[in-house]
């Protein structure tokens, strides 16, 4: 029987994380989040439209009873900036009363192109947010130095990535996240590691759980698949087999063959014997 | 009296315009799910009559939006 998700001392339901970006419509967004099975979802946070708004927002198609939002700081390329949005996220999430209010999903790109981590201003803005009283689920590369060190400026999860951002190439490196999971686990097996990235189709979620990982975040492999909301239930199932699959025990890999049916009364003629 | 304001990167002018909460209500965003920041600074809802706008000042007003 598994334990929950905990992340900041709160119990999360499923284990994978699911964005609210990219989709063609809010009404598939709607239907491929409910298919996901996700509690926690992200959203980003950007002006305002001040004129020509034409009524339909993001909140009037996610039900924030039923999901807990966790703002990113996506599209920041400095700690000051991401200290920033991340505040004015905390500050609407205050208003409509939810309860990720104090949760922040950190990324301080390095730049468009690779939106690859940048490891200094991501160590810097984490330290300012955690002193700020936020949660910070934070963004990295797999390099298990930062991933580390993140750790101890009092991150409350790191998000190591499997790939670049709605790159689709899934765990590049299963070694590296190996690493990450052995080095800040291994004395503090309830410390939550998040796989962020990069999550190509099923199987990259069910190979990230099957390496340890405490959970999956993904959005453009849902959201740009060809059928996002059957994509959101193959997810799903994949989260949840990978964490079985997990905590099964798995056999080991042999370089040679053990047959699964007996040697004893067998009738057929067996080469050299 | 007209309050020259940048707000979301736009310099425009404002008439009976004292505090944030004016602004607020004149863009027609009260009952929005909007936070807003004054030169840099978050300023929380329970704040916006309290805080008074300059001329100059530069204004952030940002929603929640699909995102990774």
């Amino acid at each position: 029987m598994d334990e929950a998700l905990c992340v900041a001392g709160r119990t999360i339901q499923s284990r994978l994380i699911v964005g609210t970006g990219k989709y063609a419509t809010y009404e598939v967004m709607q239907a491929a989040l409910d298919a996901s099975g996700a509690s926690v979802i992200t959203v980003a946070v950007r002006r305002e439209r001040l004129i020509d708004k034409d009524g339909r927002s993001l909140l009037d198609f996610i039900d924030t009873d039923r999901y807990t939002i966790l703002p990113n700081t996506a599209g920041c390329f400095t700690a000051d900036d991401a200290v920033r949005v991340a505040r004015l996220g905390r500050e609407i999430l205050d208003q409509l009363d939810n309860p990720g209010k104090d949760w922040v999903k950190l990324e301080v790109l390095a730049d468009k192109k690779t939106l690859l981590p940048d490891p200094v201003g991501t160590l810097d803005a984490c330290k300012q947010l955690v002193k700020d009283g936020f949660k910070v689920l934070c963004y990295t590369s797999d390099d298990p130095v930062m991933a580390v060190k993140i750790k101890e400026a009092g991150a409350s999860s790191v998000m190591p990535a499997g790939s670049p951002i709605g790159s689709g190439q899934g765990v590049l490196n299963p070694n590296a996240i190996r690493i990450i999971l052995e080095q800040l686990k291994g004395d503090d097996p309830a410390y939550p590691v998040i796989v962020d990235a990069g999550v190509g189709t099923a199987s990259d979620v069910t190979i990230a759980m099957e390496l340890g990982a405490d959970g999956v975040l993904l959005n453009t492999g849902i959201a740009h698949a060809k059928d996002p909301v059957q994509m959101a239930h193959a997810m799903r199932h994949a989260i949840e087999a990978g964490r079985l699959a997990y905590l099964s025990g798995r056999i080991g890999k042999k370089l040679y063959a053990t047959a699964s049916s007996p040697w004893t009364g067998v009738i057929s003629y067996i080469p050299g014997e | 009296m007209m309050l020259t304001l940048t707000v979301n990167g736009e310099r425009r002018q404002f008439e009976k315009v004292h505090t944030v909460r004016d602004l607020v209500v004149q863009l027609g965003l009260a009952r929005a799910a909007v936070a807003v920041e004054v030169n840099r600074q978050v300023v929380p809802r329970n704040q916006h009559e309290k805080t008074p706008l300059e001329d100059g000042d530069v204004i952030e007003l940002v929603t929640l939006v699909g995102g990774g």
